[in-house]
């Protein structure tokens, strides 16, 4: 386990999600998310990160799906935040790391939150539930009235 | 203010989406296609997401409900040309488009609305 020192997100949420993870992140890009050009602009780092990565069409769709459906929860669930981008070496495994934090309400019932078609917010349901299956690596770390931190993680294959 | 066009062929309309679309631009999108149907007695709908290489929940549920406005509103919707990674991914997703039809590209997509339509 590497710690790393996360950088400033304008985020109070103090999570453990974003300061340390398995891998070794030797690049971190930080980027807002306020409005819905941010969940587009992230949609487009992540998939140039992606193919940096030489990820599979199948998985850098997956990888990215699943960064829109976060980013949106941020801004929608959350009131707005901010999104860690980390580049992951972990021995001879690559990988990207998402950090979406936000200082929102919490999820008070995570579990029922996690629930395929369960939704507070009149969409789907699914953005949790199916974004957690499409990443390798999901952890979710949330406190009612101080904030909401979800980690995702893609290791190339 | 940002807008797709949406073309009409004869009694169908036509959507090339070709832009990675943030949530705002897919609602004017779905309101536009609602208005034109009726502006234009319009009788089909097909959507081309062939140029998108992604398709979330929101986008998703965008063509969902689309297709079920279309419906109300006596026109057929048929969505052409998704990539096989977005297949995968939207169905891993959760997200299966009930009561959206599809085709592989534009030509076979609209050989299905003449179909319908014509009966």
């Amino acid at each position: 386990m590497n710690v790393y020192a996360s950088p400033d997100t304008g985020v109070r949420f103090a999570s453990a999600l974003l300061e340390q993870d398995d891998g070794r992140p030797n690049e971190t890009a930080v980027l807002p998310l306020q409005t819905d050009e941010h969940v587009v602009g992230l949609r487009k780092l992540v998939r140039e990160r992606a193919v940096e990565l030489k990820l599979s069409l199948v998985d850098q769709t997956k990888l990215v799906t699943a960064a829109s459906e976060l980013a949106r929860n941020t801004l929608k669930y959350g009131g707005g935040g901010a999104v860690l981008v980390l580049r992951l070496s972990d021995g001879p495994r690559h990988g990207i790391g998402l950090v979406f934090a936000d200082d929102g309400p919490g999820i008070v019932n995570l579990t029922l939150a996690l629930t395929d078609g369960y939704t507070t917010g009149g969409g789907l349901g699914l953005g949790l539930s199916g974004a957690k299956r499409l990443v390798d690596e999901f952890a979710i770390d949330t406190r009612p009235g101080e904030g909401t931190a979800v980690r995702i993680t893609k290791w190339k294959r | 203010m940002e807008r797709i066009p949406i073309l009409r062929i004869g009694d169908l309309l036509l959507v090339t989406i070709q832009v990675d679309m943030h949530d705002r631009l897919a609602m004017t999108l779905q309101d536009d296609l609602t208005e034109r149907i009726v502006r234009d007695s319009a009788k089909g709908v097909l959507i081309d997401i062939s140029a998108l290489d992604l398709v979330d929940s929101f986008i998703g549920r965008m063509i969902s409900n689309t297709a079920a406005m279309a419906r109300v509103l006596d026109a057929q919707t048929v969505l052409v040309g998704m990539q096989p990674a977005v297949a995968i991914t939207l169905v891993e997703l959760g997200l299966t488009l009930p009561g959206v039809k599809t085709a592989l590209n534009v030509e076979k997509g609209m050989a299905l609305l003449g179909k319908s339509y014509l009966r």
